[in-house]
This record gives C-alpha cells, sequence and structure tokens, in this order.
C-alpha cells in the first residue's frame, strides 16, 4: 500500500468528497460567483418568463376575487375551509425543510448542508409569502387584515383573542417569516461582501449595501458565528412550534377528522417531508440552471432522497394510526370520517396522497435510484402533489361530511382558486428564479470553511496516529481551543 | 482598494501580511504573538476556527443579549395578554378562566423566540458597526473576501522593528508583505 492509499484510508469519512476535486479559495469563488456574474441562459429566461406568466394571471385572479368578492371560489356554508386554506397549509410545509438544513443540521454538524442551505433558507422565505397570501384572501376584507394584530383601536380597545389558534397562527406565522429572514440575511452579509469586492460600477455599490461594510475581521466573523448558531437554537424550536400551531387550527376544533391529537406530530413530519421534496425540486433545476453540479452533488441528492424516505414513511405511520385510532375510538362519527375519506366521494384524493407519499418514496431504498437525477425529481414532484392531496383530504374531506347529513355538500373548486394556486406557484418560482440570479446560491463562506476542514481533516490524519482523539475542527467551535494547539 | 487612506489615529503605524492559507495564518498568528508583535487584526474570507483563541480574543458576550431579548419576549408577551384578558377587557368565555394559561404558551413562545432573535442580531450589527453604506470598509486589501488571509500588526512602540516583521514575514510565506497601511 502507498503512503497516499494509506492516508486516504485513514481520513475520516466525515471529511471525504463534500466538495469534490478539492478546488483553491479562488476557484470556488469563480465558480458560485460564475452564474451571477455571467448572466442567465436561455433555459433561465424560459424559466423565469414561465414563472412571471404564472404570478401575474395570479395576480389577476386575486384583484378580481378582492374585487368581486369571496364568492367567485367554490366555497358553501359546510366548506368554509377549502382550497386556500389547503394551499396556505401546502405552502407552510414547503416552507419547513428550508429551516430543518439551516438550523437543524447545523446544530447537528452535518457538513453537507453546506452547499445547499442557502438555497433552502430562500425557498423558506419564499414558501411563507405564498403561504401568507392565502388566508388575507380568505378573509373576504383583505383590506382590513391588519385587524388581527393587537393593536389599540377605537372598538374599545377590543382586542385580539388570544386563546384562539387562529390568531396563535397568525404570531407563529410572522415570527418564522422574520426569524427566517434574519437568518437568512445574516448569512449573506459576507457573501455580498465577496461579490462587492468582485464587481464594478452600480452593482457594487448595491453589493455594498447589502454586506453592511462587512470586511471579515476575526472578531466579526466570532460574533457571526455565535449569532448563526443562537439563530439556529432559536429556529429549530420555532419550526416544530410553527406547524404544531397550524396543526391546532384544525386540533382543537370539534369536527371529526380533525379532532385528534396525532395533527401536530403528524403535520410536523408532513411539512419536514414536503419540504425536502420541494428542496429537491429546486436543487436539481439549481444545479442544472447555474451549472453547480460541483457543489450540489449527488451526494446531495443522495442523502436528501434517505430524508425522504424516513419522513415518508414516518407520514405513512401517522396514516395507519390515524386509521387505527378512528376505528378503536368505537365513534361512530371517527370511524364514519376515515371510511369516509378513503372510500367516499373524495377517495380518489386520498389513494392519491397514498400512492405519492407512502407508495414513491420506496424507490429510494436503492442507492442507484438515489442517485438517479431524473427519478429524484419526478418523485419529488409527485410527493410534492401527494402532499397537497394530504391537505386537502384532511381540511376538505372532514368538513364537507359534518355532523348533520341535510348540511353535507361537494365542494368542488372554481377556475378561479385553481388559477391562484398556479399564481401562488409563479411567485414562488419568480422571487427564487432572481434569487439564483443575483445573490450566491452557495454560500461561499461556509463552503470555504467545510473545504478547509476537509483539508484539515486530510492532513491531520497523515499527521497523527488515526487513533489518537481529533481536534476540535467542527461545524462551530468558535471560541473553543483544540487539544492540538492549546499548548503549542 | 483601501490601502491609501489619510491616517487619522495620531502616527500607529500598520503593517500588513498576506497569506494564502487557514492553517498557515493559524501558525503565523501564534508565531507573531510569541515573537512579541501586537496584533491589530486578522481579516480572513471565511470563520477560521481557533483563530480568535489564538490571538487572544475573549469569547462573545453576545449570547446574553439573546438571553435578554428572550426573558423580554417571553415577559411582554405573558404579561400584555394577561393584561387585555384579565384588566383592559375581560371577556366571559364559557365561564371559563380569564388568565387561561396554557392557551397564551403560544403567544408568549412566539414573542420571546422573535425578541430573542432580533436582539442577537441587532448586538451583531451594533457590535460589529455593520450598517447600510456605499463604500467598502477598511480592509488591508480587498482578496480577504475571496481567497486571502491579511493579519494586520500595530507598530506598538519605539522597540518596533520593522527588518525584523519583514524577515518572519519571509520566513512565514506571506506575500505579499505590505508595510505602512493606513487603518482608519
Amino acid at each position: 500500500m502507498t503512503e497516499r492509499q494509506q492516508v486516504s484510508q485513514s481520513i475520516d469519512p466525515r471529511f471525504q468528497e463534500l466538495i469534490p476535486g478539492e478546488p483553491s479559495l479562488s476557484e470556488v469563488t469563480n465558480e458560485i460567483a460564475a452564474p451571477i456574474e455571467k448572466g442567465p441562459g436561455a433555459l433561465w429566461w424560459g424559466a423565469f418568463a414561465t414563472a412571471a406568466a404564472a404570478l401575474a394571471m395570479g395576480v389577476v385572479l386575486v384583484g378580481y376575487t378582492i374585487g368581486t368578492g369571496i364568492g367567485v371560489w367554490g366555497l358553501d356554508r359546510t366548506v368554509g375551509w377549502g382550497w386556500a386554506i389547503t394551499n396556505f397549509v401546502f405552502w407552510v410545509g414547503i416552507g419547513h425543510a428550508g429551516t430543518l438544513i439551516s438550523a437543524i443540521l447545523l446544530l447537528f454538524r452535518q457538513r453537507w448542508r453546506t452547499s445547499i442551505a442557502r438555497a433552502a433558507e430562500a425557498m423558506t422565505i419564499f414558501a411563507v409569502m405564498c403561504a401568507g397570501i392565502f388566508p388575507v384572501i380568505h378573509m373576504g376584507r383583505p383590506w382590513l387584515a391588519f385587524w388581527v394584530f393587537p393593536y389599540p383601536n377605537t372598538r374599545g380597545p377590543l382586542w385580539v383573542n388570544f386563546r384562539s389558534p387562529l390568531l396563535w397562527d397568525v404570531f407563529a406565522i410572522s415570527t418564522y417569516f422574520i426569524v427566517s429572514l434574519v437568518f437568512w440575511y445574516v448569512g449573506l452579509i459576507p457573501d455580498f461582501a465577496t461579490m462587492r469586492d468582485r464587481v464594478k460600477g452600480w452593482r457594487r455599490r448595491i453589493y455594498g449595501w447589502l454586506s453592511l461594510g462587512w470586511d471579515g475581521s476575526t472578531k466579526s466573523w466570532q460574533r457571526h458565528e455565535k449569532t448563526s448558531l443562537l439563530l439556529a437554537a432559536l429556529a429549530t424550536p420555532l419550526v416544530v412550534s410553527v406547524h404544531t400551531i397550524v396543526s391546532f387550527d384544525f386540533a382543537t376544533s370539534i369536527l371529526p377528522g380533525w379532532h385528534t391529537t396525532i395533527l401536530p406530530p403528524y403535520f410536523v413530519a408532513g411539512a419536514v417531508f414536503s419540504g425536502f421534496a420541494m428542496v429537491l425540486t429546486l436543487l436539481i433545476m439549481t444545479r442544472k440552471l447555474m451549472r453547480l453540479e460541483r457543489f450540489i452533488t449527488l451526494d446531495h441528492l443522495d442523502k436528501m432522497a434517505k430524508v425522504l424516505l424516513t419522513t415518508g414513511m414516518i407520514v405513512g405511520f401517522a396514516y395507519g394510526t390515524e386509521l387505527f385510532i378512528a376505528w378503536y375510538s368505537s365513534n361512530p362519527y371517527e370511524r364514519f370520517a376515515f371510511w369516509n375519506r378513503a372510500f367516499g366521494p373524495y377517495g380518489v384524493g386520498y389513494w392519491i396522497m397514498v400512492f405519492c407519499n407512502v407508495v414513491v418514496p420506496q424507490v429510494f431504498w436503492s442507492a442507484k435510484a438515489r442517485r438517479n437525477v431524473g427519478l429524484l425529481f419526478v418523485a419529488s414532484i409527485f410527493v410534492n402533489i401527494g402532499m397537497w392531496f394530504e391537505r386537502f383530504n384532511i381540511i376538505v374531506i372532514s368538513l364537507s361530511r359534518d355532523f348533520l347529513p341535510s348540511s353535507w355538500t361537494h365542494y368542488v373548486p372554481s377556475m378561479v382558486e385553481v388559477g391562484i394556486l398556479v399564481g401562488s406557484f409563479g411567485l414562488f418560482f419568480t422571487c427564487f428564479l432572481l434569487f439564483v440570479r443575483f445573490a450566491p446560491v452557495v454560500s461561499f463562506h461556509e463552503v470555504k470553511v467545510t473545504l478547509a476542514e476537509q483539508k484539515h481533516g486530510a492532513h491531520h490524519a497523515a499527521d497523527e496516529d488515526p487513533a489518537a482523539p481529533r481536534s476540535n475542527w467542527s461545524g462551530t467551535t468558535f471560541g473553543r481551543p483544540s487539544p492540538r494547539t492549546r499548548g503549542a | 482598494m483601501s490601502k491609501r487612506r489619510s491616517p487619522s489615529r495620531g502616527a500607529i503605524r500598520y503593517h500588513v501580511l498576506v497569506l494564502d492559507d487557514a492553517d498557515e495564518t493559524v501558525a503565523a498568528v501564534r508565531r507573531l504573538r510569541r515573537d512579541g508583535f501586537d496584533l491589530h487584526d486578522v481579516y480572513t474570507p471565511f470563520a477560521v476556527h481557533e483563530l480568535d483563541v489564538e490571538m487572544g480574543l475573549r469569547p462573545t458576550r453576545l449570547p446574553w443579549m439573546t438571553l435578554l431579548g428572550g426573558t423580554l419576549g417571553l415577559t411582554l408577551g405573558l404579561g400584555f395578554q394577561a393584561w387585555t384578558a384579565t384588566a383592559n377587557w375581560p371577556l366571559n368565555i364559557g365561564g371559563k378562566s380569564n388568565l387561561a394559561l396554557p392557551a397564551l404558551a403560544p403567544v408568549t413562545f412566539e414573542s420571546a423566540v422573535l425578541l430573542a432573535a432580533l436582539f442577537s442580531v441587532a448586538t451583531l450589527f451594533a457590535a460589529s458597526r455593520l450598517f447600510p453604506r456605499g463604500r467598502p470598509p477598511s480592509q488591508p486589501i480587498a482578496a480577504v473576501t475571496d481567497d486571502r488571509f491579511a493579519i494586520v500588526v500595530r507598530e506598538a512602540d519605539a522597540a518596533f522593528d520593522p527588518s525584523r516583521l519583514a524577515g518572519l514575514a519571509g520566513e512565514l510565506g506571506a506575500d505579499p508583505f505590505i508595510e505602512s497601511w493606513k487603518v482608519e
């Protein structure tokens, strides 16, 4: 065995191949900045035109809804929460994967997150924006939307009802949006500084403003690292709370199919599942559009497929539990609600959900499937569809068959509602495409840290007995001396 | 970029060692401090771990502001809800207690998280003086946001020997070595 082989065998696998090819620091900068500096290709323009057209249609239809009234939708007295609230829950769920990747994987020191975290965080912000639109337009009189906030008013002041889950939602979603936005921006500051020092003219001015005069001094880095870590620690319980609170909208009611204690964990798992699917969809697009295959590697896609498989099975388990508890409760209304969900008039939606969320992810038991980009793309879209149907099933099927058969209805969305959903996808993709065009979609500084660790890990393995304790070169250890250097 | 900026802090002179590797930078900092040089600052393209320890920087006290923000958010969130429910406009909802604490938990939690996060970021911005500004800040060379590591050494007293630093810079592989950089 040559010396080189020995070294490569003794390297901790955690340090291997996160960024293949050992690029130099300036190569990292150049490659990540290239798509921003060179300008977009035809593929980007095509995608952007499609997304912008969908957004324009959405804007027109939202304007039509507000101008004419909520009657242009298919809602009736029985099904008061239909398409719009389904979309709201769907989009909030999509957002969760961004926080999971950026915050929870940071706390768990998963280094592979560095090249995908930025895109995932951006996705969170745009998804929460899309989500926020639906409850507001659903209010019927959206110009009074500010009534949901507790402000001193001339009506008493009559305060908002702090005991209502709908108000908890207002606080949860707005906090989530603000914290995600701040977290994303704090991470972007050093990267905007890198862009500032590369470009010229008016773009330099803009990046200069955005980078807030970042100069890369050690004390600033120390504070920056600490802030990122703290924000991650805050975002982690926050993200769990947000979808829990969204599920309270349903779970605290008395409607069979909604009134169950499984909803909070079920919603959180579903959110992670659907969010990872959307991250996969976006990253497969991004690495192609922006030619970032070196940073967003097959290994990343492979790991995300594993998360998809795991969360898909959690979701599948939840579906099973739900059915079992409905039967075990001996409550005829509960039993009927779930029987109706699977075999009633909307049964097709239930089986689409089961197929997309439980059956499709099973292909990822195969390592080959996890590294097949085309298959991953198709599967991720299936999961998105399945998770949308999950929300539709919970919300609409439960409502349409409530306690009094005389008030049962069959809700069908109007074309306006369908168009607004398409429009929300337009908003989401327009924002995302603009983001990848003007901001570094892969974090310069985080990739460089990973690269330094990779290199350091390799040196370290070469210098020392592999059995000896490692130095403390992990994700965020600022301020802790390593055993290796302390005595120096 | 900002190499030629007018001096404003008396006659203190600064010298810059530019390196291209994180490990070498940490080693150079260690060496310079051992040799009695007074380090002004080190500029790096990413967070080089252990560098702050090598430079003898104190751990940041920023987490205390996070704690303060969280505590404030918790108190304000709970206090405001309790005040509206019991004092300002009590409503009888199904004969239940006005101060129904479990129902107040979600908003209390969210406001605590919100203020903790905003306090942390505001502290980062204030302490590192980050605010929108059109012109680039004082940094020894622009490439520190790309692939260079710049160690800035302060000429502390009369005993300072530039030639000794220049020799050490060559030994440590610093290239280029900028003599007399003016810090704003």
